[in-house]
């Protein structure tokens, strides 16, 4: 059981504003003091660049820097420090794994994704698929309303032994569902074995405990900010062997080993896809939230948030029946609610839920091609995540039934 | 915080004036802004490059429906040369409320397919 009330306390906007119901965690997370610490003590301490100082911070900005790599690869279960690659945020790695892997392509290799995937792992396929030709499918499904989005039959259905890409949310940002992620590769990798499968966990690692060996995914992302750390820092996860034969994201320093007027070598993994100066201080400091994670436990986390939007699925079905529209299956697997109000556009109701203190998302939420599947506009999304309570459910019930009044619907 | 909900904001978008297709209309415009799904479309009659009537349909939150509402009503007996030196400010002053970044592209959305429905032929 997490205690909402000592968790509340170690976010400081909190204290700033006491009453402040944040449901909006999927689109960033609240960041608590150890976190914001962190980088205020790199900055006070030991802002030194890293890797080549030979002097005393710089050695122990190096330390700390790689040492976060370490914690990464535990917290995701990675076989080697050599597979975490450091960005500026899952977007960024998706774009990087995208950029390496292109050269690899034949044009007879087809790339299938998800009708569900929010546009960073949609778009960047996309324009691969289209640059070079390739066979794009989207994966959909009808029964995205019932039940988890995909599943071994939708695979057999769209995989083929051509596909050599496919790339999957673990968590839908705003159906709330949990991919069947571990069934899924089984069944693309039986299909073809030299597939290559990229996972979007950026909302899967905020909640879950992940072990990418255990998945057998080729690549993971995961944005630092989703989950308690600071904004600017993502993570790529790709297995040592495929890594090898990427083609570098960006050149520069930090990235080579060797440079002469005719040619460049290029440094070691993970080193030789972090060109540049990287956020020093993000990366120590997302060693802290992934810390924070941990001391609450992410069992524990995970209970949580789908315990709260359980009960807000709930209790908004029951209270305002035909009048709203929840998006996803009855049985909530996630911290996540989306909804439509009949009438009312998600604008009106966000605006309106602000000026009573809470914070929801409304729009597409990324997800234009699932918006336009499931037939609506623009929806409301409420998430849940360590922070919040069952109070916020209330307080977000009772401000949606004042929208309600106010608009006499 | 006042809200931005205000009597007259909530009454134009609930029932909006010139809500519908103008026959006799002489310009038309479709707009759309795909980020938050709205959509409108306008219809304008021109007489002697003077405004004589606008009516619109479309989908939209309350302020962009209740901006074309207010909007339709203000334009009639415009002239053209005129209604092209309206902006931002002028809308902020029809709806008598405060707007932010945000919410302001609603509010100009019904302003600029106006001005896109006046450029043709003038």
């Amino acid at each position: 059981m997490i205690s909402v009330f000592k968790v509340k306390k170690d976010f400081p906007i909190f204290n700033d504003q006491p009453g402040f119901v944040y449901l909006d965690s999927t689109a960033t997370a609240l960041k608590p003091q150890s976190v914001i610490d962190s980088l205020v003590d790199y900055y006070s301490h030991y802002s030194a660049n890293i890797f080549r100082g030979v002097y005393d911070i710089s050695e122990k900005a190096t330390a700390q820097y790689e040492d976060t790599r370490l914690v990464v690869k535990d917290f995701i279960s990675a076989s080697s420090v050599k597979e975490i690659i450091f960005t500026r945020n899952a977007t960024e790695s998706i774009n990087l794994f995208v950029n390496g892997i292109k050269d690899t392509l034949k044009t007879t290799d087809e790339i299938v994704i998800t009708i569900a995937e929010h546009h960073s792992n949609f778009v960047p396929w996309q324009q691969l698929a289209k640059k070079k030709g390739l066979k794009f499918t989207v994966m959909t499904n009808d029964k995205l309303q019932m039940t988890n989005q995909f599943q071994i039959t939708n695979v057999k259905k769209y995989v083929t032994n051509k596909t050599k890409i496919l790339a999957i949310t673990h968590v839908s940002n705003v159906l709330g569902t949990v991919n069947p992620i571990k069934d899924i590769i089984q069944e693309a990798k039986k299909i073809n074995p030299a597939i290559i499968i990229l996972v979007d966990g950026a909302q899967a690692v905020p909640h879950t405990k992940i072990d990418v060996v255990d998945l057998d995914c080729d690549a993971y992302v995961f944005s630092s900010h989703k989950m308690l750390g600071p904004t600017g820092v993502g993570v790529l996860y790709v297995k040592e062997k495929l890594l090898e034969t990427l083609s570098p994201y960006q050149y520069g320093g930090d990235m080579i080993r060797n440079v002469s007027i005719e040619e460049t070598l290029f440094a070691d993994l993970p080193h030789r896809f972090e060109a540049g100066t990287p956020h020093i201080a993000g990366v120590i400091a997302l060693k802290h939230a992934i810390r924070y994670l941990e001391k609450i436990g992410l069992e524990s986390i995970h209970h949580h948030g789908v315990e709260l939007a359980q009960l807000c699925y709930d209790t908004l079905k029951e209270q305002f029946g035909e009048k709203i529209a929840l998006i996803g299956p009855e049985k909530r697997e996630s911290g996540i609610v989306a909804f439509t109000l009949s009438g009312i556009h998600a604008h009106d109701i966000a605006h309106l839920l602000n000026e009573d203190g809470i914070a929801v998302r409304a729009g597409h939420h990324c997800a234009m091609p699932l918006h336009t599947k499931l037939g609506i506009g623009a929806s409301v999304r409420a998430s849940f995540y360590i922070y919040n309570g069952k109070d916020d459910v209330e307080k977000l019930i009772k401000s949606l039934q004042k929208v309600l009044r106010l608009f006499s619907i | 915080m006042t809200s931005i909900y205000q009597e007259k904001i909530l009454q134009h978008a609930s029932n909006p004036h010139n809500f519908g297709r103008l026959p006799s209309a002489t310009n038309k415009i479709l707009l759309d802004n795909p980020l938050c799904g709205d959509v409108i479309q306008l219809e304008v009659e021109v007489e002697g490059k003077i405004v004589k009537r606008a009516m619109f349909t479309g989908k939209g939150c309350a302020i962009s429906k209740a901006t074309a509402s207010l909007l339709t009503d203000a334009v009639q007996g415009i002239a053209i040369s005129e209604l092209r030196k309206w902006d931002k400010a002028s809308i902020i002053k029809m709806l008598g409320i405060e707007l932010g970044p945000n919410r302001l592209k609603c509010a100009l959305l019904p302003l600029e397919a106006m001005h896109k429905a006046i450029q043709a032929k003038y």
